[in-house]
């Protein structure tokens, strides 16, 4: 997705004097394009996200857009305190954009993971959380963050929408990707950005789920969902992102406050079980994240 | 340059000081040391320094009663209750709001370590709108302490922010003793010029003469100021200077009474 991204904010700075793009000295191979058409609205804050938070309050208290950029985890921990009071209690108009989010850094490790990053800011005042559901996505995902003033925060990761799939249609907060609006399903499974691609090549199998992406938290219109649970009565959530905090925990508690019954089955990030670390791939999988734990799940869900 | 006289500013001062007294008396509140420390530092920017459109960031949050005083008595806060101080329902609690309620306070402080990020961001942005202000940005001691601090001070001196000043009421005591027992800030004026500042030195911060001198030292300078005013906490109230508790403590009647007439007694 960050080259999706990096070509968004090219086009979207160039359009936009109010706009400036910071960076904690991140994007290579990936950024040079925006550094160059921006000019000095490009910035390099250097290794030191804190002053790049409260510096990006600074520049929106004065009216401009600035957008700060770095891998996830730096984004969001490393400056939690300057994100919480600088931005979200004065309801400043700052984004921040986190690479990688998950396990999306693979084997560079712990440091590199984003597994709580939705928890942490998901719960601060006037905060949005996008994230995208594929690449083709993000511009949307980034059209839609930028049109309403106020903190926001976009978790890019890894994920291409499948060629052979029928047309995903524009960015929207929540999205059925599968199963007929109309007809009774069985499951109603809800995914949280790019993981819920790994289900995808299921749902030809078990045509009786209704699919959702949510691609924002906090979701506004649940609807759908609620919906489709009338009927199904039982929520797959999947979400690389730890168990407390996430999608998971927002959806069951928005719908037992509607007092429809559920069973919830919420398949999340499992840390590192053993001290063991590999690629994104391999962390979904010791997660239960990959196709086949997912599908072992829907079956034994479906009874089938 | 110094735009009001000294008679004037002692005069503020001892205006100031007064109101401030009474708010934390009515409050019952505690703060009123490190109050003491800036108030000459906030006098003389809101009475005589800072031009309307310029900013002035209080890092040092815990300090907001000498704040919401001098921008309050100097005209800036005009829409502010003074009475309301601490009060339930206050628009002026113990730290700046974070509401944005007021024009005169851009941020709400109180975590030190935020103020001169958000001056830097301030200063920087004149680049891109073609305003024209200077950001003075009070920092304390305990501010010094912090890392973020300096992340903000490599920043304001890489990208020479000329029209960034950082003060630094230097009164040599933080939360929770001396700083020189706790976490000695050093050579503070080294420092701030190996990150690249033009450091000058009050050496008297609570004395408006001295505060001068050391602004007038570093006018002309190509990057960001840093002025370190060497002040005593709870200046001007003979039982309160230079002690840890007076961070904390609130004045009984008697302790009120005695500070209201060493303040009027002051020069």
């Amino acid at each position: 997705m960050r080259r999706e991204f990096a070509q968004w904010a090219e086009t979207a700075g160039v359009a936009d004097p109010a706009f400036l793009f910071l960076t904690g000295d991140l994007g290579f191979d990936a950024l040079e394009r925006v550094r160059e058409k921006l000019g000095p609205r490009f910035i390099n804050a250097g290794v030191s996200e804190q002053n790049m938070i409260s510096m990006a309050a600074g520049l929106a208290q004065q009216g401009l857009k600035p957008l700060c950029y770095s891998i996830a985890p730096f984004a969001v921990f490393r400056a939690y305190e300057q994100i919480r009071i600088d931005l979200a209690l004065h309801n400043l108009n700052v984004k921040i954009v986190g690479n990688g989010g998950g396990y999306g850094y693979g084997i560079m490790g712990a440091t590199h993971h984003a597994l709580e990053d939705i928890a942490v800011l998901s719960v601060l005042p006037n905060f949005r959380c996008l994230v995208p559901l594929c690449n083709a996505d993000v511009p949307g995902a980034c059209a839609s963050l930028m049109e309403q003033p106020g903190p926001g925060y976009l978790r890019l990761g890894f994920g291409a929408w499948p060629a052979q799939a029928a047309p995903l249609g524009p960015f929207q907060p929540l999205r059925r990707i599968a199963g007929a609006p109309g007809r009774p399903g069985r499951l109603t499974v809800v995914g949280l950005g790019p993981i819920l691609l790994n289900v995808l090549p299921l749902a030809a199998e078990y045509p009786d789920m209704d699919v959702f992406a949510a691609a924002e938290i906090p979701l506004g219109d649940l609807a759908p969902v609620l919906a489709s649970l009338q009927h199904s009565r039982k929520l797959l959530v999947i979400e690389e992102h730890a168990p407390r905090g996430g999608l998971g925990e927002y959806l069951a508690a928005a719908v037992a406050r509607t007092g429809t019954p559920f069973q919830l089955c919420h398949h999340h990030a499992a840390g590192y079980p053993g001290g063991l670390y590999g690629s994104q791939s391999y962390h979904q999988k010791a997660s239960g994240l990959d196709t086949a734990s997912l599908k072992g799940s829907i079956a034994r869900i479906l009874g089938s | 340059m110094m735009r009001g006289s000294l008679a004037s500013l002692n005069a503020a001062r001892r205006e100031c000081a007064l109101e401030m007294l009474k708010m934390y008396r009515r409050a019952n509140a505690g703060h009123i040391g490190s109050s003491l420390s800036c108030l000459e530092i906030l006098v003389d920017l809101c009475f005589n320094r800072a031009r309307p459109e310029d900013h002035v960031i209080l890092s040092k949050g815990h300090a907001a009663a000498a704040l919401y005083t001098t921008l309050k008595l100097s005209g800036r806060l005009e829409e502010a209750e003074l009475d309301s101080f601490y009060r339930e329902g206050t628009s002026l609690p113990a730290h700046p709001p974070c509401s944005r309620v007021f024009a005169a306070i851009p941020f709400g402080t109180g975590s030190l370590g935020h103020g001169l990020s958000l001056g830097v961001g301030l200063a920087l942005s004149n680049r891109y709108t073609g305003r024209a202000f200077d950001t003075y940005v009070v920092l304390s001691d305990g501010d010094c302490n912090e890392g973020s601090t300096w992340e903000g001070a490599a920043f304001a001196a890489h990208h020479r922010l000329s029209n960034l000043v950082a003060i630094v009421d230097v009164n040599s005591i933080q939360g929770f003793g001396r700083c020189e027992d706790v976490l000695d800030n050093g050579r503070l004026a080294e420092k701030w010029r190996s990150f690249g500042f033009a450091v000058t030195e009050a050496e008297d911060g609570n004395s408006f003469a001295s505060l001068e001198r050391a602004f007038a030292q570093g006018v002309g300078a190509a990057g960001p100021r840093c002025i370190l005013a060497r002040t005593v906490k709870g200046h001007g109230v003979s039982y309160m200077e230079d002690t840890v508790a007076w961070h904390y403590l609130p004045m009984s009647e008697d302790q009120y009474d005695q500070a209201v007439r060493e303040t009027l007694a002051l020069a």
